[in-house]
């Protein structure tokens, strides 16, 4: 007898048995792999049962049309008999407006509409950076979003030609060389402000020159040497065209001398009525050729349009002082470096509303005297301190987990300390830090409600609070929640799957 | 092998290290060095570990900082002035251990990042010359990956030509064949003859013996932070003086 084998035919392949293929085979492997997995299956699904009988019903009899809520309970006690629950979606239908932009006058509804298409292709290029595809989408986009929604707004002929022209150039821009978009997006700080506060063009014009005069000051000394002089005309250029440097430092004077003088010092020499220049500048400007359109106060901001002023601003700000921040912690400069350990700590361990609470007191101390700081403004700088303070801590942590050798490899080729950091360190940390960072983003973007404690209208309470006080709607609950829900939802779900696509395309390690 | 002729030693000093100390905290990693280097000079060092040998290149390009004595590089002093240093560093390549590539960037752009920024060469010029050297060490066709899709040896040849791009003076070698394996070690050490044969300055920092006899001109073995004997290769491993370095000798040898 031998072991001795040979195979004249080759089995064909098979399928496997009814119970390991399909849907049976991943029911139960999935749903009913033993008795303690069935029993959680069948309890689930009584709970998914249980919580849809009393939603979908009260989702189906949905009302859109009556003028208050209890119009509403008739409207669904008549169709779908007594008893039965139904939402009063009539109370968005009628109110939505306060929502979106809370006080803000309805004549000037299409400036914020505007704006918020302008954002879309200031930042596409950040997002999509040199992604011709990506960019003309989104520009595409933008020009059908206001191709509908301006003429809903009733924008004047002026905000059309604005927008074809500015929508033009970057398609241009998009379609030659994508990084020419970003030109727009440095202005469109300018832009937005011009559109949304209103008032003299001249003023936001001003501005966006002397930020432009700051850096160029800067840049062209730093590049003939002395980096530190560099820095400190560009601070010196910024007070002046700013602020009052003066100011401050004779209210000091004052203070440390009226203890013994009992009185004013009158230091100041005439020239100093010039100071700040913006002002000057833009007044005269503006009476040699006076331009603008109405002006909007902070006070009449609310809704989205006040958590998107708040969040996108502080968004955009935070993440360049977070990665200072960052840097300033790791280095080997003692004053440096203590600062920001002290920034950090103290930003992160007050709440976020004591911080808006005190922000008047506190940007009172650190700021010249009869600086007349906007509420929103106030609101703006503070949030994002505390981003800033959180995001710190984040890109600390991306610093720390590169490999010694990066920082070796890049000293090594003779890169200086900024060039490493922005070539070879920071691409890497921020990389590894993306999903924290996003979170940070969306927490911030969350935590906009909270400027509803400094009397400011946002969508949660303030907006919510000021319908639910209206006699008519008085007790609607779940409508205006699931509605500004809903919404930041879709705005943080976003942020997060861009979150998801930005690490995915920028995953170059092939672990 | 290496042809003798093709490797001249010029009289110029490359690199000048007097009476120089360091420590690590109380630890006296390095002690009393002195080491005079010559331009076109392949110098191997070798020791056991934790002997210093690393420490002492790594403070040729200031990677480490010395507390005492003088380190003279190519006519310049290293001192705390951050812009020697940084003369110093364009000056001098360095390969390590673990390769250090940068991983966000592709091949092309490791080779001609410090070139474009350091040096201020044209983006075409430096792609060129990246080339160039990327054919020296026979992987040009993969200039368009990401480090991690290369292995071990082509990320170390990545490494070489990368330093070579910014047309060192003086290459530091610091230990680059440890991290790799057995077969990859062949293809790296073949790159560095090669660049000795070209007469490059090198220093070494290696247990790669062959290595030493087909190219060095100088052995030099350090143990404890000194360095207990220096010698021509032939000389070094036939007739080594001090006890210590044949007691090494015969344990790195012996098998």
């Amino acid at each position: 007898m031998s072991d001795a084998f040979f195979r004249t035919e080759i089995t064909p392949p098979s399928l496997p048995p009814a119970t390991e293929r399909g849907v049976v085979k991943w029911l139960r492997e999935n749903l009913f792999a033993g008795p303690f997995n069935t029993i959680l299956t069948l309890a689930a699904l009584f709970a998914i049962y249980t919580l849809l009988r009393g939603a979908v019903p009260w989702l189906a009899n949905g009302v859109w049309k009556a003028n208050s809520l209890q119009e509403c309970r008739d409207i669904v006690t008549a169709s779908a008999g007594e008893g039965a629950t139904g939402a009063c979606w009539a109370m968005i239908r009628e109110r939505w407006h306060q929502f979106i932009f809370g006080l803000y006058p309805a004549e000037a509804y299409w400036r914020p509409t505007f704006a918020f298409g302008l954002l879309c292709a200031a930042i596409a290029p950040l997002l999509f950076a040199g992604q011709k595809r990506s960019l003309l989408a989104i520009l595409a986009a933008v020009a059908v979003y206001l191709a509908l929604c301006l003429p809903l707004a009733s924008a004047p002929a002026m905000a059309y030609v604005a927008a074809v022209v500015i929508l033009a150039a970057l398609t241009v821009a998009a379609l030659i060389r994508p990084a020419w978009m970003l030109w727009f997006t440095g202005l469109f700080p300018g832009v937005v402000f011009f559109l949304l506060w209103g008032g003299s063009i001249w003023h936001p014009v001003v501005v966006l020159l002397g930020f432009a005069l700051v850096f160029i000051a800067f840049s062209v000394i730093a590049a003939r040497g002395s980096l530190l002089l560099a820095a400190l005309v560009a601070v010196a250029a910024f007070l002046v065209i700013f602020f009052d440097p003066f100011e401050p430092i004779l209210h000091l004077l004052d203070g440390a001398l009226g203890v013994f003088t009992a009185g004013p010092v009158t230091l100041a020499p005439g020239w100093r009525d010039t100071l700040p220049l913006l002002p000057q500048v833009s007044g005269w400007l503006d009476g040699q050729l006076g331009w603008g359109i109405p002006a909007i106060g902070s006070d009449e901001f609310g809704g989205f349009l006040l958590c998107l002023v708040i969040g996108v601003t502080a968004i955009a700000f935070s993440l360049p002082l977070g990665i200072l921040l960052a840097l300033g912690r790791q280095t080997d400069l003692p004053v440096v470096k203590m600062i920001c350990v002290g920034f950090i700590e103290l930003v992160r361990g007050v709440p976020l509303i004591t911080l808006l609470f005190t922000a008047s007191l506190l940007l009172g101390y650190f700021l010249p005297s009869g600086t007349n700081f906007d509420a929103v403004l106030r609101v703006i700088i503070l949030v994002t301190f505390f981003a800033a303070a959180y995001l710190a801590e984040v890109i600390r942590g991306g610093l720390a987990a590169l490999p010694r050798g990066q920082y070796e490899a890049a000293d090594a080729l003779g890169l200086d300390y900024w060039r490493a950091q922005r070539l070879i360190i920071l691409p890497q940390a921020l990389k590894i830090s993306i999903p924290a960072i996003v979170s940070t983003f969306i927490g911030l973007f969350k935590d906009t409600t909270l400027v509803s404690f400094v009397a400011l209208l946002d969508p949660l309470r303030g907006v919510t609070g000021a319908v639910r006080a209206d006699l008519a709607w008085k007790g609607i609950y779940w409508e205006p929640y699931i509605f500004v829900g809903a919404i930041f939802f879709i705005f943080c779900f976003g942020m997060s799957r861009y979150s998801m696509y930005l690490e995915q395309k920028l995953k170059t390690d092939h672990r | 092998m290496a042809e003798a002729s093709k490797m001249q030693v010029s009289d110029e000093v490359a690199i000048q290290i007097q009476a120089m100390n360091k420590w690590y905290g109380t630890f006296h990693v390095l002690r009393d060095i002195d080491m005079t280097v010559r331009q076109g000079e392949r110098i191997v060092i070798c020791g056991p570990s934790g002997s210093g040998k690393s420490t002492l290149i790594r403070c040729i390009n200031r990677l480490e900082e010395h507390q005492q004595g003088q380190i003279v590089v190519d006519g310049i002093e290293l001192t705390s002035d951050i812009k020697n240093i940084d003369k110093v560093r364009s000056e001098v390549g360095m390969v390590f251990q673990h390769f250090n590539l940068f991983p966000h960037l592709t091949i092309l752009e490791n080779l001609t990042l410090a070139p474009i920024w350091v040096r201020k060469v044209p983006k075409r010029e430096a792609e060129e010359t990246a080339m160039y050297f990327l054919e020296k060490v026979k992987i040009p066709e993969q200039a368009l990956k990401y480090p991690g899709q290369l292995s071990g040896g082509q990320q170390q040849r990545v490494a070489i030509a990368r330093s070579l791009c910014m047309k060192p003076r003086i290459m530091l070698f610091d230990e680059p064949t440890s991290a790799l394996d057995p077969e990859m070690i062949k293809e790296v050490l073949d790159t560095m003859i090669q660049l000795a044969q070209d007469g490059m300055t090198m220093i070494c920092v290696t247990h790669e013996m062959g290595f030493a006899q087909a190219v060095a001109n100088r052995v030099i073995f350090m143990d404890q932070g000194q360095i207990v004997e220096q010698n021509e290769p032939k000389e070094f491993f036939s007739n080594p003086k001090s006890d210590r370095t044949k007691l090494f000798l015969s344990q790195i040898l012996g098998h």
